[in-house]
């Protein structure tokens, strides 16, 4: 199998960036999936991103569990030690203050949430890492990128779309 | 029909007359990079005089101590002096980052986007500041795990009922979550930093942009990673006041001890961030010459709100005086006729005089338009908001339950006001590191706040030709 080439497009407006990912879309341009098309842009622009096809986020699904498991694992946690820890100064007796306990979890359920959903946000940003260098400054200050990953032979053809679009700059890499 | 067709025209230019813009969308991306890295050039010496001054503070801390609370005059009944008033005002001014980013991100309101950068920071070194007094206060600083629900080598945990142990659940949650979301949101302009730097700067923001390369993967994840903290982050910050306020309400002590403290302490905290962010949003148009992107009708938005949250404050404060005056506690009702009448009445009538009429200044064109008048205004009312929380702790401490207990006319001493004025120093110190080293300004969200703004006019259809 042959290894993966990669080409970088850079655009001046998002009309244009858009247009050329819905041509490539549409081109029967082999060696290449529109999985491998990346958008990369200065300001997120979720209409021109959609040209891309859909690209889910599961992002909330672990605030959620990170809410749940905050909240229940943090009562239970407290309510536990209270119940074990304070029964010597407490005389024998162990005390469970439910209020307190509620406003401790109230605060391990926000804390928990936020922790899995920054940490859910770092493991997919990882997952989804292109491998290729190819990246320009020109990107963090006003042009587009689209780059995109496929086989050597559907280089130059890809190429080809980019400058019928009017592509500002194109680069490759191996 | 008298009006010509000319005077109509007129009429109706005038009517019309487009608002103030709140940024000229006709920047250059390349230059809003510019102008923000800019600000990150080397600091100017007057930053080191600011370095020095929190010193003052370190020193007096120091000397107290060596040589215990009574060089601060803190005893029995005054246990809390100005270091627990001025651990509430700081508290309160963390709020307003999280009302400027959270609250109005969630609402779309995106004049907020120039400010709201230098707004959390403010909470997070707000935040870092009160925690400090949390120590001060405690005279045995060695001792400070005992407010943490952690067990000490002696197997007896913290008492779980107290207070304080819910304060530090809160404010180190919300410290966490708030220096999380604070550099989360930073993380597309640490990568044009990273672009933009060399040497070991270069290698900083390359570890601290953790690969960012404005993927629309990335951009996605990043959207609704941000809008949930977001989410979250205003209910932690709504309990964190309402469980300093609760530190109050909870006891017998006369004057604390109302239902309406929890609303009353966020609507105060809101205010006195919003005035503070009044302040610091004129300190740095002016040093960072951010005239395009601080712009007027931005900070006639910022004095409209804070006017609004004046007004609940003034509400809920007089809710509160017509309670304690209206209801059957005499203990209260004599704490209140103290404060308006006895040793600090100055001070009551000075905080109730700049909380609720000064704000008024804000509702004028002519006045909230000259920067210079909001620049004083803001920190009047900051001074207001100060002397509120002094006037919660301390008069009620001097006017007790028991006549034997008073300390009326009570007055912090010099190490009090050192370790106080040096904690304004530390705050200082902070934020204008921050402002050296990270972006002041969001680049990215000023880019978007731009090119959302060209759209409409890109979009407009020419005219049909006449005839």
């Amino acid at each position: 199998m042959a290894k993966n080439a990669y080409i970088l497009a850079l655009f001046g407006d998002f009309e244009v960036a858009a247009a050329t990912i819905a041509a490539l879309r549409e081109s029967s341009i082999p060696g290449f999936k529109m999985k491998d098309v990346t958008l990369k842009s200065p300001i997120d622009h979720p209409e021109c991103a959609a040209e891309l096809g859909p690209r889910p986020v599961y992002i909330q699904i672990f605030s959620l569990m990170g809410a749940v498991l905050g909240s229940s694992l943090g009562f239970l946690g407290i309510s536990s030690a209270q119940a074990n820890f304070l029964r010597q100064p407490r005389g024998g007796f162990p005390i469970v203050p439910i209020p307190p306990n509620m406003v401790i979890t109230y605060e391990l359920f926000i804390l928990t949430s936020v922790f899995f959903t920054i940490t859910a946000c770092l493991i997919v940003w990882r997952k989804h890492r292109v491998q290729s260098s190819l990246f320009d400054v020109q990107i963090s200050v006003d042009k587009i990128g689209i780059l995109v990953k496929a086989e050597p032979p559907a280089i130059a053809r890809i190429r080809e779309l980019f400058t019928k679009y009017h592509a500002l700059e194109i680069s490759e890499s191996l | 029909m008298s009006d010509t067709f000319e005077e109509k025209e007129v009429a109706v230019e005038l009517r019309f007359q487009p608002k103030p813009k709140d940024i000229d969308e006709d920047i250059a991306w390349a230059q809003i990079n510019g102008d923000v890295l800019r600000s990150l050039e080397r600091p100017r010496p007057l930053y080191w005089v600011i370095f020095f001054g929190s010193l003052w503070g370190v020193y007096c801390e120091i000397y107290q101590y060596n040589t215990g609370l009574g060089v601060a005059d803190l005893e029995n009944p005054q246990v809390w002096g100005l270091y627990i008033a001025t651990f509430i005002f700081w508290i309160g001014m963390s709020h307003s980052g999280t009302l400027l980013s959270a609250i109005l991100h969630i609402m779309h309101a995106d004049w907020r986007k120039p400010i709201y950068r230098f707004a959390e920071a403010m909470t997070t070194f707000s935040l870092m500041t009160a925690g400090l007094f949390v120590l001060v206060h405690l005279g045995r600083v060695w001792q400070f795990y005992y407010v943490v629900a952690y067990p000490n080598e002696r197997w007896t945990w913290p008492n779980f009922s107290s207070p304080l142990v819910w304060d530090a659940t809160a404010i180190g949650s919300y410290l966490t979550t708030s220096v999380i979301f604070l550099y989360f949101g930073m993380i597309p302009d640490l990568a044009i930093c990273r672009d933009n730097a060399t040497g070991f700067r270069r290698t900083f923001y390359r570890a601290l942009s953790i690969g960012w390369r404005g993927t629309d993967r990335q951009w996605s994840n990043f959207r609704v990673t941000y809008l949930t903290i977001a989410c979250l982050l205003i209910p932690l910050a709504v309990s964190v006041h309402s469980i300093v306020a609760t530190d109050f309400a909870v006891s017998q002590q006369p004057g604390w001890h109302t239902t309406s403290f929890p609303p009353y302490f966020v609507a105060g905290a809101l205010y006195s961030g919003c005035a503070a962010i009044i302040t610091l949003f004129i300190i740095l148009r002016y040093t960072f010459r951010f005239e395009q992107y601080m712009t007027i009708p931005i900070l006639e938005k910022l004095c409209k709100l804070t006017f609004a949250i004046s007004m609940v404050w003034t509400y809920l404060n007089f809710i509160e005086y017509a309670a304690v005056w209206y209801g059957t506690d005499e203990f209260a009702k004599q704490s209140l006729i103290y404060r308006a009448t006895g040793d600090y009445a100055w001070w009551w009538w000075s905080m109730n005089i700049l909380g609720s009429v000064v704000p008024f200044s804000l509702t004028l064109k002519r006045l909230r338009t000259n920067i210079p008048v909001m620049l004083v205004v803001s920190i009047l009312l900051n001074l207001g908001m100060w002397i509120e929380r002094f006037m919660i702790v301390t008069p009620t401490f001097a006017h007790g339950y028991y006549p034997w207990t008073w300390t009326q006319g009570w007055w912090p001493d010099w190490v009090q006001v050192g370790i106080v004025l040096g904690s304004f120093g530390w705050f200082n110190m902070l934020f204008m590191l921050f402002c050296k080293i990270f972006p002041s300004v969001s680049m990215y969200e000023v880019k978007e706040m731009v090119y959302h703004r060209r759209l409409p006019r890109k979009n407009l259809k020419p005219l049909p030709a006449e005839g």
